[in-house]
């Protein structure tokens, strides 16, 4: 593993209420690589997912301890202000969801909220983003007409530019491609594999073969704790473990 | 065979329910429609109010209706924030949203006492369009917040995080995202606040509207008349009840447009909300 260390999880315990979703993760995440999280519903992926931008402070009556260090800082530190941190780890949804506003609004929303007026910057941040999504010859035209106007396929993308826009350092995705369809998954999976040029991208997917063709490295876990991690290509051929193999065979699962 | 029996059976509730409202509306627009003439709406009472128009009822309607909507909806919305986007869940939250229940549920009767002891009296505002704005706010405020929460409930989940996500703080998440998706719904809890601020009378009648004033009001410590008031008045207490009874109609029929013009405004400009998107 040759790239710089970007993130990473050390003993995190996660719960919901009384109920412990994740046990004593640590975890490597490298710069400029694509890490995948997979395993059965429930195991925890995607929570672990959702305490790397601390999106799960959301959830009352949760709670996160152990350290989440993202270049040598602990998110968790109280004195961490969780607004610019979200700003520096963006983050696409399992469902695409942009906002009712118009395309253009909605990549530009995130460079709103910090305050930033000019429109020149505005539309050239925009229109950068939105060709990094690959997304800008079919919406070039139509940048003021509703979001919701877009195909599924089509909005996810956006989703992709809006979280560009603000230029986060890693990008967090939750299954970015389950709800759509075979061509529009072709796509996003492209532009994760053309965006790992600029950030460090975390992915949690349920489908083998997306983890298998995007990822460099992949972490397999089960009922919360974290089975095996190592490359994908070595995960995928000579796992170390019966589970882990037991579960990219489509034995369980 | 059974199907088709319930089905017409609940085609049966619609139709008489439609036919309730349109023979309402028809048989006050015949009983009534002569009495509506250019002089009707634009002129004050004149001989015991037995001739002349009814402009001051209008107009105070019309002021104590957005006079108390003006207050209810800032503090009914902010009322719906706080416990919908910011309070945890817990015993405060569901005591309060009980006690806002309840008191959707108080007799008109009662905000007209309650009104008369705290505004006019305790606060000394006396009978005045100020105390009966305030009290026909406190009236309205449940309906409000319970729709408006009710429609921020509604705005997906996924607006929030997506918003939090790009690195938006709480207040923007509200103001920009979750606030515009909620608009529509806020506006219905306003259309129905509205309806039923504008036909009250028993709210009014100890804390702002009196039988009759010489002129407009002028300020919010006057005095006004209300077309509901004024009905019940000319129905009620008159020297004159028979030979009045076509202006009560009348009264009755512009208080009935007045509530559907109002309903109409805001319902227009909630499909424009809708259609912006």
């Amino acid at each position: 593993m040759k790239n710089g260390l970007k993130m990473s999880t050390g003993k995190l315990n996660f719960y919901y209420a009384e109920a412990q979703a994740l046990h004593e993760i640590s975890l490597d995440f490298y710069a400029n690589q694509v890490t995948a999280l997979i395993g059965p519903s429930g195991c925890g992926k995607s929570t672990l997912l959702r305490c790397l931008n601390r999106m799960n402070d959301l959830i009352p009556y949760s709670r996160a301890q152990g350290q989440v260090m993202l270049d040598g800082e602990d998110i968790y530190d109280p004195d961490i202000d969780v607004v610019t941190l979200r700003s520096r780890i963006g983050m696409v949804f399992q469902k695409p969801n942009p906002f009712p506003k118009s395309i253009f609004e909605n990549v530009a929303y995130g460079l709103r909220v910090k305050g930033i007026k000019d429109r020149a910057f505005l539309e050239e941040r925009v229109e950068t983003s939105i060709k990094r999504a690959a997304l800008w010859d079919e919406v070039k035209n139509r940048l003021h007409e509703s979001a919701l106007g877009l195909s599924g396929g089509q909005q996810q993308r956006l989703c992709i530019a809006r979280a560009m826009a603000v230029e986060p350092e890693v990008l967090l995705m939750d299954e970015p491609a389950s709800a759509l369809d075979p061509i529009a998954t072709q796509k996003i999976e492209e532009l994760i594999n053309e965006l790992k040029n600029r950030y460090t991208i975390i992915i949690v997917t349920h489908n083998m073969q997306q983890a298998a063709r995007i990822s460099d490295v992949t972490a397999f876990f089960y009922l919360g704790r974290l089975i095996e991690v190592d490359e994908t290509e070595k995960i995928f051929t000579r796992p170390g473990l019966k589970q882990t193999s037991d579960y990219i065979t489509g034995r369980f699962g | 065979m059974l199907q088709a029996f319930m089905f017409s059976l609940f085609r049966l509730s619609a139709v008489i329910n439609g036919a309730a409202l349109v023979i309402v509306i028809g048989f006050l627009v015949s009983k009534g429609w002569r009495a509506i003439n250019w002089t009707f709406l634009t002129q004050m009472p004149t001989d015991s109010m037995t001739k002349g128009g009814i402009l001051p009822c209008i107009v105070g309607t019309l002021i104590i209706s957005l006079g108390s909507i003006a207050i209810a909806l800032p503090i009914g919305v902010a009322s719906a924030i706080y416990l919908n986007e910011y309070a945890r869940p817990g015993r405060l939250v569901r005591f309060l949203r009980l006690g806002i229940n309840n008191l959707a549920g108080v007799p008109s009767v009662v905000f007209g006492l309650f009104g008369l002891s705290l505004f006019v009296v305790w606060m000394g505002f006396g009978v005045s369009i100020l105390s009966g704005c305030l009290t026909l706010a406190a009236m309205t405020l449940p309906v409000i917040i319970g729709t408006a929460e009710e429609a921020l409930r509604s705005v997906p989940n996924t607006y929030r995080e997506a918003s939090l996500g790009v690195g938006a703080t709480k207040w923007q998440t509200i103001y920009r995202v979750v606030l515009p998706a909620a608009l529509p719904g806020i506006l219905t809890g306003t259309i129905l606040g509205i309806s039923r601020v504008a036909g009250e009378t028993a709210p009014i009648m100890f804390t702002a509207a009196v039988f009759y004033t010489p002129s407009l009001p002028s300020s919010l410590s006057d005095k006004i008349m209300a077309l509901p008031y004024h009905i019940y008045v000319l129905a009620t207490a008159g020297t004159h009840i028979q030979a009045t009874r076509p202006i009560q109609y009348g009264t009755a029929l512009v208080l009935i447009a007045l509530v559907l013009g109002l309903n109409l405004i805001a319902i227009i400009y909630r499909t424009r909300l809708r259609r912006r998107r």
